[in-house]
């Protein structure tokens, strides 16, 4: 049986850190696509956040998230690139070894219609406020997904033992 | 997740016309867990709903968890004879709803499936459903209940597969 559940790569963040984890020259050979991200900002903050980029451009984003912190839920909108965050992430002010769960998932990344991308993410450290957050992603071009870009939005840099792995999906 | 065929596509479309339903039928019951992947290109302004096995009993219920932006809301519905999907009427822009049917082919409980679906032009949401029935799911109709789904939209049902 073919495989139809395919990992295309994995980051895995060595020391002294990485500002970005980068997926270029994604194959044209799937239905979908799918990240799991496991990450922690070297920022001075008790969380940062994600940034996602498509085939390394800044603009034509925008999403819808829910949110819960252990005290309080909210939602809210964004459309500037700097706030196109995929959920929150451990940092350098949370508990160590800590590392923040995401899951994104982009279906039909080929089609010439804009790219609506599901989102979960959490961070949780046994000591301060934690997230959870469901978010809805839009990539408002036609262009299909040839590249993706994290960067933590602070950061400067992801580190040590943080991990990405894309996966390709295949309908058929 | 193993990667490979533990994860295998049972069956896939592509509208190549507006439609206002498709249906996933002969369902086999050869898998531990489904999931559907529903990509709605262009919908109509309605109510995105699934009906399994074509009962039309109100046996169904759900749990809502949504934010539009602005608010958080979570509210609930009982003895329906269809299960929404999503909390609302749809937007016009591309949504898409990653559903997941557990344990959907034992004949002993009753089945419960969620919904995560994604509108950024109106509501996040999940969806938790319950279908008061012991039967295996073997047909399962995905519809709007006002107007049509666009050109482009696709579905695809996987066959998750636990060993």
């Amino acid at each position: 049986m073919a495989n139809t559940y395919v990992k295309i790569a994995t980051v895995t963040v060595g020391a002294g850190g990485q500002a970005s984890i980068d997926f270029s020259s994604i194959p044209a050979t799937y239905t979908d696509l799918k990240v799991v991200l496991s990450l922690r900002s070297s920022v001075a903050a008790a969380q940062d956040r994600i940034l996602i980029a498509f085939n390394g451009l800044t603009t034509n984003y925008s999403l819808t998230y829910l949110m819960g912190d252990g005290a309080s839920a909210s939602s809210g909108t964004r459309a500037a690139f700097g706030d196109n965050m995929a959920g929150y992430i451990d940092a350098a002010s949370n508990t160590a070894s800590v590392f923040a769960s995401t899951e994104i998932y982009i279906p039909s990344y080929l089609s010439a219609n804009n790219k609506s991308v599901s989102i979960e993410s959490v961070h949780e450290d046994n000591a301060t406020t934690g997230r959870a957050i469901l978010l809805a992603g839009l990539w408002s071009s036609s262009a299909a997904i040839n590249r993706l870009t994290f960067t933590p939005a602070s950061g400067p840099n992801f580190t040590q033992y943080s991990m990405a792995t894309l996966y390709g999906i295949k309908s058929s | 997740m193993a990667a490979g065929n533990t994860y295998t596509p049972i069956a896939t479309t592509t509208f190549v016309s507006a439609q206002a339903s498709y249906t996933f039928s002969s369902i086999p019951s050869t898998y531990t867990d489904l999931v559907l992947v529903s990509n709605l290109i262009s919908p109509s302004s309605g109510s995105l709903y699934i009906r399994v096995n074509s009962d039309t009993a109100t046996n169904y219920s759900r749990t809502n968890l949504y934010g539009n932006g602005t608010t958080v809301t979570s509210d609930r519905a009982s003895s329906e004879t269809l299960s929404y999907v999503y909390p609302g009427a749809i937007g016009a822009s591309p949504t898409t709803l990653i559903t997941t049917f557990n344990n959907y082919s034992n004949a002993t409980t009753n089945k419960t499936w969620i919904t995560r679906a994604n509108d950024t032009t109106l509501d996040v949401s999940a969806v938790v459903a319950l279908w008061r029935s012991t039967a295996a799911i073997n047909t399962i109709l995905f519809a709007i209940n006002t107007g049509t789904m666009g050109i482009g939209t696709t579905f695809t049902l996987y066959g998750i597969t636990a060993a």
